[in-house]
């Protein structure tokens, strides 16, 4: 009895399933069916295994569970009629994978199978092991398929054959059995023989070098003559598409000769004719045709270099991509991608064609074509191409825009002819599709502009007037946010005008207008609203007449859910309040942003060699795992009490690295970690915290420093906080873990309160280098202290680019005067000065310390020293 | 290996043969599916039959109501794929007689030794129409 002609009970399955108007009728239908099947598959009648396997498989097709049907698949396959084994191994292979258990079950039946007298059952165990062995599979049975290879019926030799092809796949080891094997059933007529022996050995040539080099010295002959034969052949019906006898095959056999010809001039050489008249005389209106051609113009790109075919192909290529069929054009595009990298030229003459591709309603082709078109841009066409990529942004779909607005900023980067080309188009591509750019591009943009001094009264003029009008677009707000809070002043005052702008007239309350929409709009998020408020911050120095009514948008933010913002508004409202005085050198604008160190974070590396002095920081690791962050933190903590000041002209090496050039923490900064060195008062107020102990400062200040960006990975802000830390940790950190000790036992000292005469020090001395410092205290400001740096070169040489750098805990505020000179004359005849004026917060209660760093050049070479100045007079 | 599925599909997107050479587990069929027939359905007979998906490429065509849509690899020759959906749908109009969802629904099994004859481990072993469908009509004739 057939179950599947007669057997009505899966027909109604199926008719009931189909019946089914709804997922919960079907899910119940089916439920219902397999509580039958399994028990029908207890009870273990033998006539009830195909009908119970057959309604498995439709269901499994369904996406339903099946796998209580395995072992029913093993006894069909263990069973002695072919319609059963049939069925079994059509169920092993659909519901059965390599990685299950009970599929070693199976290796006996097959191995039976194999040699099994009826050819039929022969193929049937071949085509199950050649969809699902496993390696283990594949050791127990190769010797079964070797040998079937050479079977008498074709039948069973193209199946052993491809069966050989995932053996091979599983156990590459295995690979060397089957070389001859496979070399003589490319000798065969039967197509199917063929077409199955010829993907034997291309699969063979990737796991194998010796195969590949044995067939390209045995084969290589044959198979030109076999693909020759084939194109001349007559009108064969049975193989025939559209005039060409055996597509496949003809596909199949000019991708053996492209791996044969793959790097081997000889083997090319003597495929050049068959490639040419295959490319020549193959017909191009049917898709078959095509198919063969496309194919064709791979080999030829492949094989090694035969300059006149190459022009053929490109043709070829050439003729696609005008072609009306999208199928076609699309492969074009395909193709096109890997012909660049070999005749650019060519492809570049295609460009107008190509740029309409990208315009096409077809996703598909847009999105090659826009590949294509990356690949296409250089240096001569980027301003022609940007332009056309940035005025289709304007009307493009909206799913679409992510992937271009991604390219297109792409290209800018790394084209871009100059700095304010580049601005330009990144505000355009932020109008437009700002919601899709991604932030390492924001970032980068902001980098740039922090970098372009001459232009920031430009780019803020310019990203103020797109925001009015794209509001919507959440990175332009924040991009915009940020400049507005950086260069305010130069907006409003229309400060470094160029040429090509239209003055406008922007007014302080204007300005803050776009930073209150920004903070009060209900789809900003959290970056957003925090850079936001930095912004108010920054300009409630910079507008002094309307702070006012920037502390009350301020004040607002208290009410606000995200327990930083509401943290921040608080401690910003008391430095707006409370610290005028104090307030400008506070927010004072940013350094400028490092680019080298930012283009290294973003690629997510570090530079190679930390011997390069402005970059102490970089070599620690960025990739801290969570758990391990808190402790680290306060460990770091203990190094980053030293802030490096340099003087303003060699300042932002350092200060970049303090600063982070990760704007999720670097937006807020400039209040965070200027903090710290305004005096303790301050910092209380702003960690609002009563009684300060280390801990409580190290755990605070890391708050601080993540403040704008909530989600921001704490390992950033960590990174950003620590920056200059690890070489001080590393070689001198007693210096941090006395201030840590010192807060932990304060023990007030008790020198006099009237500014005695501090007599001088000599601070460092080193074979080459001596300095010393005297000191000077402005009456009725005993906090504060002037130094004075004398510099003497003890060397017989002179040192020349002289740049003197110091840290000092957090306690702290360290500000230098430029120096008198960078260059040092040698052997002691002159010397060089420079002011410097430390304020101690905690006067009384803790002595001076500092780390130095001094660095020049001698005879061209660059010599750093390093040295600490603990033995400052107490008192100061 | 260039074939990585082979899916029969109707207008409704409702599955009707699936063939997998590389082993997914059903949920991941169940979401793969979903995805590729939303995309493929959504467009129109003027786009051409090529759909990035994930990181496979689907070929697809329409044949009346049923979709054909075969996953490849990046790499594979995506008209000689067409060619090969042409072929499919040929042989399996020369066993049924102008194919439709319904033959495929409830002869599946058939439809399957087809593709078995067609395809092992996703490539290609038989392209005679004559070759594939003697296996299946020599056993029609047994019972």
């Amino acid at each position: 009895m057939n179950p599947f002609s007669s057997g009505t009970r899966l027909r109604d399955m199926i008719r009931a399933i189909r019946a089914c108007k709804t997922a919960a009728e079907e899910r119940a239908v089916v439920r219902k069916e397999c509580a039958d099947i399994r028990a029908l598959i207890n009870e273990d009648d033998p006539h009830d295994r195909h009908r119970n396997l057959a309604k498995l498989m439709f269901i499994h097709m369904l996406g339903y569970p099946t796998h209580f049907g395995q072992m029913e698949c093993l006894k069909l396959i263990a069973s002695p009629g072919f319609p059963e084994k049939r069925i079994g191994y059509l169920g092993l292979m659909l519901l059965l994978d390599e990685r299950q258990e009970v599929l070693m079950l199976v290796t006996n039946s097959l191995k039976q199978d194999l040699n099994h007298s009826n050819q039929y059952v022969v193929g049937l165990a071949l085509c199950a092991l050649g969809n699902i062995c496993s390696a283990e599979m594949a050791r127990d049975l190769a010797p079964e398929v070797e040998r079937l290879i050479q079977f008498r019926d074709p039948n069973i030799r193209k199946k052993a054959a491809l069966c050989s092809t995932r053996i091979v796949r599983k156990v590459p080891d295995l690979a060397e059995n089957f070389v001859n094997a496979a070399a003589s059933l490319l000798k065969e007529k039967h197509h199917g023989v063929l077409i199955t022996g010829v993907q034997l050995c291309y699969e063979l040539c990737t796991i194998s070098d010796e195969a590949l080099e044995y067939f390209r010295t045995k084969c290589t002959e044959g198979l030109i003559k076999t693909l020759r034969d084939m194109t001349n052949s007559a009108y064969q019906p049975e193989y025939d598409v559209a005039g060409i006898t055996d597509p496949f095959l003809h596909i199949r056999l000019l991708r053996l000769l492209r791996v044969l010809g793959q790097g081997d001039a000889d083997a090319s050489d003597l495929m050049t004719d068959i490639l040419a008249q295959v490319a020549t005389k193959t017909e191009s209106n049917k898709n078959a045709g095509n198919a063969v051609l496309y194919e064709c113009v791979e080999t030829i790109m492949a094989i090694e270099d035969t300059n006149s075919l190459r022009v053929l192909a490109i043709n070829i290529l050439g003729r696609f991509l005008s072609n009306r069929d999208n199928n076609i054009r699309y492969v074009a595009l395909n193709m096109l991608m890997k012909a660049i990298t070999f005749d650019d030229q060519a492809v570049q003459r295609h460009r107008v064609t190509i740029l309409e591709c990208v315009k096409d309603p077809d996703a598909s082709i847009r999105k090659r074509a826009l590949e294509l078109v990356t690949l296409l841009v250089n240096e001569n066409n980027v301003t022609q191409l940007t332009k056309e990529l940035i005025d289709y942004l304007e009307i493009s779909d909206e799913d679409f825009k992510e992937d271009l607005s991604a390219k297109i900023c792409f290209i800018v980067e790394k084209f871009s002819p100059e700095k304010l080309w580049y601005i330009d188009q990144m505000l355009k591509v932020l109008c437009e599709a700002g919601k899709f750019v991604k932030d390492d591009v924001w970032h980068a943009l902001i980098v740039v502009i922090s970098n372009a001094s001459e232009l920031h009264g430009y780019t803020v003029r310019a990203l103020y007037k797109a925001v009015l009008t794209y509001s919507e677009q959440e990175t332009l707000v924040r991009v915009a946010v940020w400049c507005i809070g950086e260069y305010g002043d130069l907006l409003v005052n229309n400060v470094g005008m160029l040429g090509i702008e239209d003055p406008i007239t922007v007014t302080e309350s204007d300005a803050v207008d776009v930073i209150e929409e920004a903070i009060t709009r209900h789809n900003s998020d959290s970056t957003t609203k925090a850079m936001a408020l930095v912004a108010l911050l920054k300009l409630s120095s910079r507008f002094p007449s309307i702070s006012e009514r920037i502390k009350d948008i301020i004040v607002k933010q208290k009410g606000s859910l995200l327990l930083e913002m509401q943290q921040r508004a608080i401690e910003y409202n008391s430095i707006v309040d409370r610290h005028k005085n104090i307030r400008s050198t506070l927010v004072d604008r940013m350094p400028v942003l490092d680019e080298a160190t930012f283009n290294v974070r973003r690629a997510g590396s570090f530079p190679a060699s930390a011997s390069t002095m402005a970059k102490p920081s970089v070599s620690l690791p960025n990739g801290v795992e969570k758990p391990v962050v808190a402790p680290l933190v306060d460990l770091l903590d203990l190094g980053s009490d030293d802030i490096l000041a340099t003087p303003s002209s060699s300042g932002p090496d350092f200060l970049q690295d303090l600063l982070g050039v990760d704007l999720g923490a670097s937006s807020s900064q400039p209040g965070a970690t200027l903090a710290p060195r305004t005096g303790t008062d301050l910092l209380m107020d702003i960690l609002s915290i009563g009684t300060p102990s280390p801990a409580q400062n190290s755990t605070s200040s890391v708050d601080l420093l993540s403040t704008a960006d909530v989600n921001s990975n704490p390992s950033i802000a960590l990174d950003t906080l620590s920056s200059p830390a690890p070489p001080h940790v590393a070689t001198t950190s007693s210096n941090g873990m006395f201030d840590l000790l010192h807060g932990l036992s304060p023990s007030p000292s008790k020198e006099a309160t009237n500014g005695p005469a501090y007599p001088p020090i000599v601070a460092y001395e080193s074979s080459s280098l001596k300095i010393e410092f005297t000191f000077s205290k402005a009456p009725g400001n005993l906090q504060s202290t002037n130094v004075q740096a004398t510099f003497t070169n003890l060397s017989p040489n002179t040192f020349t680019d002289f740049i003197f750098q110091a840290a000092v805990p957090k306690f702290l505020q360290l500000h230098l005067d430029p120096a008198s000179s960078n260059t040092l004359p040698a052997s002691g005849n002159g010397a060089i000065t420079q002011n410097l004026r430390v304020t101690n917060s905690q006067h009384g209660k803790k002595s001076l310390v500092m780390r130095m760093r001094i660095g020049y050049k001698l005879n061209g070479k660059d010599v750093l020293e390093e040295g600490q100045v603990s033995n400052f007079p107490r008192g100061l | 290996m260039g074939i990585r599925f082979i899916l029969m599909v109707n207008k409704q997107g409702q599955t009707r043969l699936a063939q997998y050479y590389e082993w997914l587990t059903l949920e991941e069929r169940r979401a793969l599916e979903g995805e590729i027939v939303r995309k493929c359905l959504a467009r129109n007979d003027q786009q051409c039959s090529f759909v990035e998906h994930r990181n496979y490429k689907i070929v697809y065509r329409r044949y009346a109501s049923l979709f054909f849509m075969v996953g490849v690899d990046d790499d594979e020759n995506e008209l000689a794929i067409l060619e090969f959906i042409h072929l499919l749908v040929e042989t399996m109009d020369k066993h049924f007689g102008n194919v439709c969802e319904l033959d495929i629904m409830f002869h599946l099994e058939k439809a399957h030794f087809m593709l078995e004859e067609m395809v092992m481990n996703g490539c290609i072993v038989e392209t005679s129409k004559a070759n594939i469908l003697s296996p299946i009509q020599l056993m029609d004739k047994a019972h």
